[in-house]
């Protein structure tokens, strides 16, 4: 469906290239006025794009950064305040690029939740789904080890509990028993780790170009779905994705911009902790450790089951359960503006995850409400995450009673304009 | 009867398999050197033991040492500890069984390693329910001999290798 208008170059200069590597041909195809899209998208769905900016500043703050940074275990806190003081620019450079992290996963988490809600994951949009997942499963990797960069106490035990994680493996023959050796090149989270880290972590977006590059490839086979999850049909329902969403992204851009501003240049600190303002020290661990916030709720997950093989397991199942939400979801119907249990459920899903992030950095034997400590929130939260995935989507997807669906998105679109008047 | 074409097709799918296992064991090869890279290196390996002076702590104190990056834990246990962890040995919420007595050259020195077997975290000394280390991180209870007693913590605080040179002085690695 990529192309219905073709590009057709009049200046000859264009032309002359066009013809010997069709590269403006590509792009005007994939996001230019040759890609018709569902004329009734929402602001949901600029989300993608403003995970694509996300990457791009990263990538850029993240290069200037390395210009400065030492990876070394003496230096490497030294570094990032060197950078943050007297490097010309390198507090706002600093600033973006640990922000901007946790931006990219504001947006990324909307992105997925769209997905939730829209049923972007149904067929045929499987695959594209599947290299969503991939995508944040390695901005996961990505973030943590950037983290562990400026070396700080946080970064420091933050290091050592997630790369033990995978001591809950030992039971594996072979490799089992030398893994988080291997991982940190020694006996414990140390130069060796640090080093390896920072190549990672410098490799890592690039992989990430990578899949995004297959991601947006796979989503311009079917096009984007629409909220109301059906198919769009003829010319009627589409409209060029420039410069109707060319424009539309851009305003939203702008919007998210000044948000992203507002935490860089008024509370460049809010998102972090002050125990990362204290140099590494393998002797103390900081009284209460907490991974940055995008990783709460899995943190919580892994805190609230006593037994640390099914804890590690409990917490990896809870990301990889995505892989299976096409077919754990049997609707025919995408969009849950027509599945109105689904949607009850949704929002409880996504009320529950805050809460497990809530309860992610607290101690777990705080009392929350009611004499009940966090513990065991935890485990009631736990449990109806997996619920949600393993019980209610699919019965509820397959059960409900929907309600009517319109007839294609051209008749939906000029319904409401009418009633609008 | 073997035909000629038989006998081709046998020769095919012999240097198919052999092409094959050799590409394999190739492949192989080349990716071992890259992952073994990233094993401890022979200089972390060779890092050396080092000798502490017990005399410097007294009775019913602990001391925190650094070796191979990774405290160790030494206390100078007092008779009355000495005789509680004796007398947990037959505890029965011992989550990894071990007497006290296999744990210790001498029983009023416990020497062991200081990371807390769930995800690493330093075990704070003198806390928790059962009068030894607890880790604040996700919560784990260790006893006066270092046994795991409650929470998510699968196995006692190991005991490294160490020998005593004199009564005074142990020499940890
Ligand atoms: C670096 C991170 C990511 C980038 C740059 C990115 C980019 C995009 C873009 C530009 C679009 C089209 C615009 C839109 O629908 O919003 C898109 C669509 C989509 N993305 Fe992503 N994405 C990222 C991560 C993810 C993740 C983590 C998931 C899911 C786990 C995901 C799932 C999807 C799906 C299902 C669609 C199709 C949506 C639809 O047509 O309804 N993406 N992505
Ligand atoms: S690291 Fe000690 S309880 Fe988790």
């Amino acid at each position: 469906m990529a192309s219905e208008n073709k590009f057709e170059p009049t200046n000859p200069a264009v032309k002359w290239v066009e013809d010997r590597l069709p590269i403006m041909g590509l792009i005007y195809s994939a996001v230019g006025a040759g890609y018709n899209v569902p004329r009734n998208l929402n602001y949901w769905w600029n989300f993608g794009v403003l995970a694509g900016f996300m990457m791009v500043v990263q990538i850029v703050t993240g290069i200037v950064l390395a210009m400065h940074y030492i990876p070394h275990i003496d230096l490497a806190f030294d570094s990032v305040q060197h950078i943050k003081r007297d490097v010309n620019y390198g507090w706002l450079i600093q600033a973006i690029h640990a922000n901007g992290a946790s931006m990219f996963f504001i947006a990324v988490y909307i992105h997925i939740l769209r997905g939730f809600y829209f049923g972007s994951y149904k067929a045929p949009r499987e695959i594209l789904w599947f290299l969503g997942v991939i995508i944040y499963l390695i901005m996961m990797a990505t973030g943590f080890m950037g983290y562990v960069l400026p070396w700080g106490q946080m970064s420091f035990w933050g290091a050592k509990v997630i790369t033990n994680l995978f001591s809950a493996f030992d039971f594996i023959p072979i490799i089992g028993d030398g893994i988080v050796e291997w991982l940190w090149g020694g006996f414990a989270v140390d130069q060796p780790t640090l080093n390896r880290f920072y190549s990672l972590h410098y490799l890592l977006p690039f992989v990430l170009v990578g899949v995004v590059i297959l991601h947006i490839w796979a989503l311009h086979i079917p096009g984007s779905t629409n909220p109301l999850g059906i198919d769009a049909k003829g010319p009627h329902d589409k409209i060029p994705f420039h410069p109707y969403y060319t424009a539309k992204d851009a305003f939203g851009l702008g919007v998210f911009i000044m948000f992203f501003a507002a935490f860089v240049f008024y509370m460049p600190d809010f998102l972090g902790h002050p125990d990362n303002y204290i140099k590494a020290n393998a002797l103390v661990t900081p009284e209460h450790i907490v991974p940055e916030w995008y990783y709460l709720p899995f943190y919580a997950i892994l805190r609230a089951i006593p037994d640390k093989l099914l804890g590690v397991v409990a917490m990896f199942s809870s990301i990889l359960i995505l892989f299976a939400m096409p077919w754990l979801d049997g609707a025919r119907i995408r969009s849950m503006r027509f599945r109105p249990l689904s949607k009850f459920f949704f929002w409880l899903f996504v009320v529950n995850g805050l809460f497990l992030g809530y309860l992610g950095q607290i101690p777990t034997d705080q009392i929350v409400t009611m004499g009940i400590d966090a513990l065991t929130f935890a485990q009631f939260a736990t449990l109806f995450y997996f619920a949600y995935f393993i019980v209610i989507m699919p019965l509820v997807s397959r059960m409900e009673t929907t309600k009517p669906v319109p007839v294609s998105i051209a008749a939906a679109v000029l319904d409401a304009n009418k009633k609008k008047g | 009867m073997t035909t000629h074409n038989d006998v081709v097709e046998e020769r095919r799918n012999f240097l198919y398999i052999a092409t094959t296992t050799v590409g394999a064991v190739a492949v192989g090869a080349a990716a071992w050197p890259l992952v073994d890279q990233m094993n401890p290196s022979k200089d972390v390996l060779a890092l050396s033991s080092i000798e502490v002076d017990l005399n410097a702590i007294p009775v019913g104190q602990s001391v925190v040492f650094l070796w191979r990056n990774n405290p160790i834990f030494i206390r100078h246990r007092t008779a009355e500890e000495i005789a509680r962890a004796e007398a947990d040995d037959t505890a029965d919420d011992l989550i990894d069984p071990e007497s006290d007595a296999d744990r210790v050259q001498k029983p009023e020195w416990l020497i062991m390693s200081g990371v807390c077997t769930h995800l690493g975290c330093v075990p704070l000394d003198q806390q928790g329910e059962f009068g030894g280390w607890y880790c604040p991180c996700h919560g784990s209870h260790y006893d006066i001999s270092g046994r795991i007693r409650k929470g998510p913590a699968p196995t006692n605080l190991p005991v490294m290798e160490y020998v005593f040179l004199d009564d005074t002085t142990v020499k940890i690695g």
